[in-house]
Parts: C-alpha cells; sequence; structure tokens
C-alpha cells in the first residue's frame, strides 16, 4: 500500500483544479511517442474525443485510425503486438470493451500481448448522451478476463502515470477514462505504483474504498463525517486488478466496516472485488455504493452521480447506515 | 510458369503426409476436424514448401513470414506441415489434443514450433494478419503475411472490417488464402449462408483477388507468386476445394468437418491414401 500521499487542495475553502484524465492520456501518448520508437496508435475514428489525435499528427507513421470498427481495431493492435510493437487503442469504454470483448479475449489476452486499450467516456460522467454511451459494465468485464490489468486513475495526475507505467507493465491492461472535467485529487508529486492501493486519509472507524471520479467524493464525505466525529481511512484502489488485497484486509482489520464506491455496477466492480477480498482475508460489514443493477440516463455528470447516490452526500448516507451495521 | 517434376513430386508428397497425420491425429484424439486439413492439403503444402521462409533456422529471426490460421479447427493439417518443416518432433504429432499437450485443439501462440498466433474464433485472424502486416512494413521489413481463412469464417463480419482496412492502407505484405469448399458446420454454405462470389466480394473491397484450382499444386504456386508481385493491394487467392478430398467418403461431406474417424474409417482413410499392409497395421496399432 502506498502511504498518505500529498493530496492537491480539494477541499480546503478553494474550488478545486479539474481536469479530464483522457487529457492526461492524450498528454501521456506524446511523451510515449518521443521516449519509445516501439509505441503505436489504434483509433476508431473518436480520435478527436479520446485525445489520441495530437499523437497522430506527431508520429503519423506510428498513428493508425481504423474507422468505426473496433473489433478489427482490437485484432489489429494484437497483430502489431505480437510483431514487439506496444499498441495502444482507443475508443470510448462501451464500444472498445463491448463491441471488442470476444477480440480482447482471444486476440490480446489469450496470446498475452502487449495491448493498451484506454477507453474514455466511461461511467455515468459521460452525461447527456445517455445509458447507450455509458458503460457502467466495462471493469467487470475486463478484470475476468485471466492476465488483464485494470487500472482506474482517480484524476489526471494519476492517470498521465498510470498510462506511462502500461507501456512498461509486460501484458494486456485496460486503463478506464473519463470524459469529463473531475477534480483534481493529488498534487504533482505523486507516485502512482502499479498494483498498490494509496491511503489518501487514515481513519479508524470505517474505511471507503473507491476509483475513479468517486475518490474525490469519498475524500469530501469522509471530511463531512469527521464533523460528526466519525473518522473514514479512504483508500484509492486504482489497480483493481490485480488488486491490492493486503490494503483491504488492513482496512478491514483496522476500521471493521468498509464501504466501496465506483461509478460502475456493483455486480462485478469494485464492490464485488473488494468483498471478495474482505471475505478471504477478515469478514467485516460492507456497503457498496455503485450502479444497482440499473443503466444510467442523460443529464449532467454532476445531476448524475448525485441521482445515484454517488456524490459525497450518498456516501456520507451510506457510511451511516454502514456504521449501525457495524455497531449492531 | 510450372514447377518442375521434383519440386511438383516434394509439394505432393508433403501434401499426401498432410492428409496422412491429419488422420492419425483425429483418429487417436478421438475428436477434431479431419475434412478442412484434408481439403486444404494441397495449398497449405505448397505455401510452406515454396513461398514461406519459416524454419528451425529463421524460426527466431523477427522479420521472417508469419502465418495465422484463420479456421484454427483445421490445425491437425497445420500442425502436420510445421511438423515436417522440423518445427514440431513427429512423435509429438499424436498428443494433439490430450491433457498437457502444445498441440492444444485450437492453435495457440508458441515460438518455439513456429506458430505465431492463437485462433479458433472465426472472424478475428484477418485483423491480427493486418497488423502483422503493417508492423513489417513499418520497420521496413520484407517480411510476408499469410493468413488462412474459410468461406464460413467469411461470414463473420470481422473479416469485412479487416479488408476494408487492409486495402486501406495498401497492405501489399499480406495474402489471404480462403479454403473455399462450400461445406460449413450445419450444412452445405448454399444452404445454410452463401457467401456467394468471394473474389468479387475481395475485388470490390479494394484487393488483388484471384480464383484458384484449390488442388492444383502449379496454379496455387502461380497465385502465390502473383501475390507477391502485387506491390499496392492486399491479396485474397480464393481456394476451390474439396472438403475432405483423397478420402473418398469425406468428398463433400458436411459430417465429415468436425467428426473423428473411428478404427474402421481410418484405416479406409489410410488405404485410400496409399497406406498399406505392416505399415498400416503399424499406424492402427
Amino acid at each position: 500500500m502506498i502511504a498518505t500521499p500529498e493530496l492537491a487542495p480539494l477541499f480546503d475553502g478553494v474550488e478545486p483544479r479539474k481536469a479530464a484524465t483522457r487529457n492526461a492520456y492524450g498528454e501521456a501518448l506524446l511523451e510515449l511517442g518521443a521516449s519509445n520508437p516501439d509505441v503505436v496508435v489504434l483509433d476508431a475514428d473518436l480520435s478527436g474525443s479520446t485525445k489520441t489525435k495530437a499523437f497522430g499528427k506527431a508520429h503519423p507513421e506510428r498513428f493508425f485510425n481504423m474507422g468505426v470498427a473496433e473489433a478489427n481495431m482490437i485484432g489489429v493492435a494484437a497483430g502489431l503486438a505480437s510483431q514487439g510493437k506496444v499498441a495502444f487503442a482507443s475508443s470510448f469504454a462501451m464500444f472498445a470493451t463491448g463491441k471488442a470483448f470476444e477480440q480482447i479475449r482471444q486476440s490480446v489476452c489469450v496470446p498475452e500481448l502487449n495491448v493498451k486499450i484506454c477507453a474514455t467516456h466511461a461511467g455515468l460522467t459521460v452525461g447527456e448522451d445517455g445509458k447507450s454511451h455509458q458503460m457502467l459494465e466495462d471493469v467487470t468485464i475486463m478484470r475476468v478476463i485471466p492476465g488483464m490489468q485494470v487500472i482506474v486513475p482517480a484524476d489526471a495526475v494519476e492517470a498521465r502515470q498510470a498510462v506511462l507505467a502500461a507501456a512498461e507493465i509486460p501484458g494486456p491492461v485496460y486503463v478506464r477514462l473519463s470524459r469529463a472535467s473531475t477534480p483534481v485529487v493529488f498534487s504533482d508529486d505523486y507516485r502512482f505504483e502499479f498494483g498498490k492501493a494509496a491511503m489518501l486519509r487514515e481513519g479508524g472507524d470505517l474505511a471507503i474504498v473507491a476509483m475513479g471520479v468517486t475518490v474525490a467524493a469519498a475524500l469530501e464525505a469522509a471530511d463531512t463525517l469527521s464533523t460528526m466525529g466519525i473518522e473514514a481511512r479512504v483508500l484509492n484502489m486504482s489497480t483493481i486488478s490485480p488488486m491490492d488485497v493486503g490494503a483491504i484486509e488492513s482496512a478491514a482489520r483496522d476500521c471493521g466496516a468498509i464501504l466501496t464506491a465506483e461509478e460502475h455496477q456493483e455486480n462485478g466492480g469494485l464492490g464485488d472485488a473488494v468483498a471478495q477480498a474482505v471475505v478471504r482475508t477478515h469478514p467485516v460489514p460492507m456497503e457498496m455504493c455503485g450502479m444497482n443493477g440499473s443503466f444510467g440516463q442523460s443529464g449532467t455528470g454532476d445531476e448524475l452521480l448525485a441521482h445515484y447516490g454517488l456524490d459525497a452526500a450518498g456516501l456520507v448516507a451510506r457510511a451511516q447506515q454502514l456504521l449501525k451495521r457495524k455497531q449492531a | 510458369m510450372t514447377l518442375s517434376q521434383a519440386d511438383r513430386a516434394a509439394v505432393e508428397a508433403a501434401a499426401r503426409q498432410i492428409r496422412i497425420d491429419t488422420v492419425r491425429m483425429v483418429h487417436a484424439a478421438a475428436c477434431g476436424h479431419p475434412g478442412g486439413p484434408i481439403g486444404m492439403a494441397d495449398f497449405m503444402a505448397t505455401l510452406f514448401l515454396r513461398h514461406m521462409n519459416l524454419s528451425p533456422e529463421t524460426l527466431h529471426r523477427p522479420d521472417r513470414d508469419r502465418f495465422v490460421l484463420g479456421n484454427g479447427h483445421t490445425c491437425a493439417g497445420y500442425y502436420s506441415i510445421l511438423s515436417q518443416k522440423g518445427l514440431i518432433p513427429r512423435d509429438e504429432l499424436l498428443t494433439f489434443r490430450k491433457l498437457g499437450s502444445r498441440l492444444q485443439g485450437h492453435p495457440h501462440r508458441t515460438p518455439d514450433m513456429g506458430i505465431d498466433f492463437s485462433t479458433g474464433s472465426l472472424g478475428n485472424s484477418l485483423s491480427v494478419s493486418l497488423g502483422m502486416a503493417l508492423a513489417a512494413k513499418s520497420n521496413g521489413w520484407d517480411t510476408r503475411v499469410y493468413s488462412a481463412s474459410s468461406d464460413g469464417e467469411s461470414q463473420e463480419g470481422q473479416i469485412w472490417e479487416a479488408a476494408t482496412a487492409a486495402a486501406h492502407y495498401g497492405a501489399s505484405n499480406l495474402t489471404v488464402l480462403v479454403d473455399f469448399n462450400n461445406v460449413q458446420i450445419d450444412g452445405h454454405m448454399r444452404d445454410v449462408m452463401d457467401v456467394r462470389d468471394l473474389r468479387e466480394k475481395y475485388e470490390a473491397f479494394g484487393w488483388h483477388a484471384l480464383d484458384v484450382d484449390g488442388h492444383d499444386i502449379d496454379a496455387i504456386d502461380a497465385a502465390l507468386v502473383a501475390a507477391r508481385e502485387e506491390t499496392e493491394r492486399p491479396s485474397a487467392l480464393i481456394c476451390h476445394t474439396l472438403i475432405g478430398k483423397g478420402v473418398s467418403f469425406m468428398e463433400d461431406q458436411p459430417g465429415w468437418h468436425g467428426v473423428a474417424p473411428g478404427d474402421e474409417d481410418a484405416r479406409k482413410a489410410l488405404a485410400e491414401l496409399g497406406i498399406e499392409g505392416a505399415e498400416l497395421e503399424a499406424m492402427m496399432a
């Protein structure tokens, strides 16, 4: 587990800085393009939105726009990787993982190839486009594939580092990225470590384990809970596969109750993954904040997070329910 | 251009060996797919003996030619030709489909045997082959990428995504050999899902496409030469074959797509392939 890192000044009276993780992806690709000649990038006619376009302009000979054909894009990426390339493939999370699931399993994970699927527009915060574009099942279907490594950065600072790390990690990697500008949680000194959870706040009454955009909400909820005399530990579980089971076990032993938070289905998502680790190590009461088996709908990202109980207020309410169970 | 008598005899012998090995492997495994590889034997032998520069000496050269077996269920014949090329020990062939074997029921990427990619799910192969071809081009290598596919696999939409992209990127170092035997699992293609004229389709997608008699070694060889000489477009060789060719009771029979011959049928098939006497008894022992 990463010891409590320096955080950006999130909720100390100033308006938090916001940035989109997809922009950080585009910047990281430019860095990789300059430093690693084996890096190639593929997109499926969404390069302006996924932010791969800048790489394409800088390195046209290493950029392949495959048109609106995601299954083929993943297969071509696998073929490139089989010949020694480090292939980054991007589309919206819905299409990159949904349309191409079978190709990811058969052509990327079975042969254990260096394909890095960096999918943007994941989750509810894609907003007004609605349920057809709000991918809420991608972490589930990626983390169950043997050998697939899954990273969900909490903010743009972590996203940049996770993308750079993905280029170095052998084998398939899935990186889940957002369209929306979201609060920047980390200071620039933060160092992402693949496979390690980061404790963002110490506390012993309960632990909130979050991934992606809900990490900021978890920190805000912890502040609110603190004013009520409840001290919450906050864990950023940015690597969801392989999971930092030690960090979960410690949280269960030290806090005696765990709340998970994710902009994703609880089924198969972070909630399930943490529950597996908890029951295998140190069973304690748990609650899950996530999508409970429904699709999303149109609205702004912030409206949707509040509607489905994934903002700080929603997490505080569930934390209070959880503490009643812990004390029962 | 026709082959010299000696060259043609070598290819014919390799094709016959593919057929014999396929019968023996599928019989020993008591499951698998005999009809396809027996029908593909002539073009697989021509490709591997006369065109692909894959051998124990070139195995680990990064710029050597590549092969992807799109119709992965026909891998008994693939394993046979790889063993004939010295890449798989002959005595390993009969471990096909058994627990712990490197010769999986559908190919698994195994660099030490020259198996360049994992296949078995129809539709995925042409995309992967295109990726290999693009990698070779971007490295400035004259690698050729060969992909076997089939009429049945051509029913998968992803094949046409890949065909579109291969033409767009001018992947002239990519050649697909389509085993067109008019048979798929559920029956004859005309009854299940007719893909019609694949040469016309590939041409319409911007490919250099040729119809080839898939049992005429000279014609197959000439088509592979033409594919090599094409400098602008990817090439599709539509190889018209007979499923089970050379084993009379398997020919044109959808039932032999995925059923293993029992003892009696295996004996009969091997006899038709010219195995007799003590050799036949030893094989059947």
